[in-house]
């Protein structure tokens, strides 16, 4: 099929985006990188009578280092990512997250912030973001405000985002030497997952000092297995340890079934996910 | 109705479009290009496929307005002089394709991929065909073709740099 008409403006800058949002509050879309808005609009599954096209802004591409924090902005591209812009482990996660996320031609376009707005359930960069305790920046014409990762996502394809907002960047803590897993279980190569998690974590002399537990494709939103990560902190690192934790991650969470996957399943996935995503993380931060 | 200058096959044409236009439907119905195929429109099956500034792209998910100021090639403007293009002349040589539906997308997604972005060793090979769906041939002689084609412009490139 074919989208519904719309007008396209390309502001070139900011603050021109900004006000092209105000003004046709609740009619425009931003246009990122436009692999998954564009497919929407071809099904007509979204009709936005204005779009917003960020593509032609100067000076949102950049990926920066600074103040303990890895920040993305608008228009960094996933393909961006693909070659760490540190050694901390923060960056080095994201490198090995980004290879994931679909295929060369949909990494060459996609974007970071985009994929966060969209909220897909099984995005990568989404439990990426909650998994880091990320903090998003989001812009209006009326200000500047930094929304925390777990108050972000909020349901299927929703997020704290106003219409009006865009989001300016994406910050995530660097964090330094520590341990870090990512898994991902899908049907096809490129394809979504159906259930990933990712690990980070830090040892102290053999105990587990920092442990966080983040999975995708179980529920309507990423979320964080609080339990999972608990039941690791100030112990030893033990295979009997993380088979526990793990255990309690997949029965925390909440997934439903589809036509291709059945609850259970997704429920089996995770622990078996969280398991060797752990094992991957304390393998690497010992 | 908006004007846009297009940049295809080192071409310049002049086009008026509605913004709703992709740059798959304006190849296809103001170009007259026809080798660029549109199968699912969602970024899925990659038939769509051609090269923007040198990258692969999905051309079913670019409005043709976005396009100003790009340079695009399609599958019509990669043989010079009458003579294919390596990659087009592997996938003749490895039957690379039965009904030729997916084949200028897939020749296009690896023009990109090996001339622009760093294609290691057979695994990633595979990797970067996953992008794009064949219904005929089953994979095994378009992996072919692609492994003869790395091999040719990585020895091309590697002549070139010596
Ligand atoms: C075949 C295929 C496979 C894919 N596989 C995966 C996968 O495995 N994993 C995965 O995570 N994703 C996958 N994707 C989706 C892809 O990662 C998208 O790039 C991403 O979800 C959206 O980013 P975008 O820049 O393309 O956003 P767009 O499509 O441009 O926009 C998406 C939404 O976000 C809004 N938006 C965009 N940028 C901003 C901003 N800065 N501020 C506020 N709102 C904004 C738009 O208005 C729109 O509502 C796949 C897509 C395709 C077509
Ligand atoms: S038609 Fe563009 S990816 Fe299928
Ligand atoms: S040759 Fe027929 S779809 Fe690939």
């Amino acid at each position: 099929m074919k989208p519904s008409p719309f007008d396209y403006l390309a502001p070139g800058d900011l603050d021109e985006a900004l006000g092209a949002l105000a003004e046709h509050e609740g009619e425009a879309k931003v246009l990122a990188g436009g692999q998954s808005l564009v497919p929407a609009m071809n099904f007509r599954l979204a009709t936005p009578s204005v779009l917003v096209d960020l593509n032609r802004i100067e000076g949102l591409a950049e990926v920066r280092v600074g103040d303990g924090e890895l920040v993305i902005q608008s228009l960094v591209r996933h393909r961006d990512l693909e070659i760490p812009a540190t050694e901390d482990a923060t960056a080095l996660l994201l490198a090995r997250v980004s290879r994931l996320v679909g295929h060369l031609p949909i990494r060459v376009r996609g974007t970071v912030a985009g994929s966060l707005a969209h909220a897909d359930p099984a995005a990568e960069w989404c439990m990426l973001a909650v998994a880091l305790d990320a903090t998003i920046v989001a812009r209006s014409v009326r200000g500047t405000r930094r929304i925390a990762a777990n108050e972000f996502f909020e349901g299927l394809f929703t997020t704290a985002l106003a219409e009006d907002e865009i989001i300016t960047e994406v910050r995530l803590p660097l964090l330094g030497n520590a341990g870090t897993g990512f898994r991902e279980k899908s049907q096809t190569a490129g394809d979504f997952a159906t259930v990933a998690t990712i690990a980070a974590c830090t040892l102290d002399d053999g105990i587990v000092a920092d442990a966080r537990l983040a999975i995708a494709g179980a529920g309507a939103t990423p979320v964080r297995a609080n339990r999972a990560e608990s039941l690791l902190v100030a112990r030893e690192a033990t295979p009997d340890a993380i088979a526990v934790a793990s255990r309690a991650a997949a029965e925390d969470v909440e997934p439903s079934s589809d036509a291709s996957t059945s609850a259970d399943y997704r429920r089996h996935l995770v622990e078996v996910l969280a398991r060797r995503a752990l094992d991957d993380a304390l393998e690497a931060a010992s | 109705m908006t004007s846009v200058t297009l940049s295809v096959n080192g071409r310049q044409h002049v086009v008026e479009v509605e913004p709703r236009r992709t740059l798959a439907d304006v190849l296809r119905d103001d170009l007259g290009l026809h080798g660029t195929h549109l199968g699912c429109e969602h970024g899925v099956c990659g038939a769509c496929t051609v090269l923007v500034d040198g990258d692969p792209t999905r051309a079913c998910l670019l409005f043709a307005v976005q396009c100003q100021d790009s340079s695009i090639t399609t599958i019509e403007g990669l043989s010079k002089d009458g003579a294919l293009h390596p990659v087009q002349q592997a996938f003749t040589d490895n039957f690379g394709l039965q009904c030729g539906f997916c084949t200028p997308g897939f020749i296009m997604l690896l023009v990109g991929a090996l001339e622009s972005h760093s294609v290691g060793n057979d695994e990633d090979l595979v990797e970067v065909l996953s992008s794009n769906l064949c219904r005929c041939t089953g994979y095994r002689s378009i992996l072919q073709a692609a492994k003869q084609a790395a091999a040719e412009l990585q020895a091309g490139a590697g002549k070139g740099a010596r």
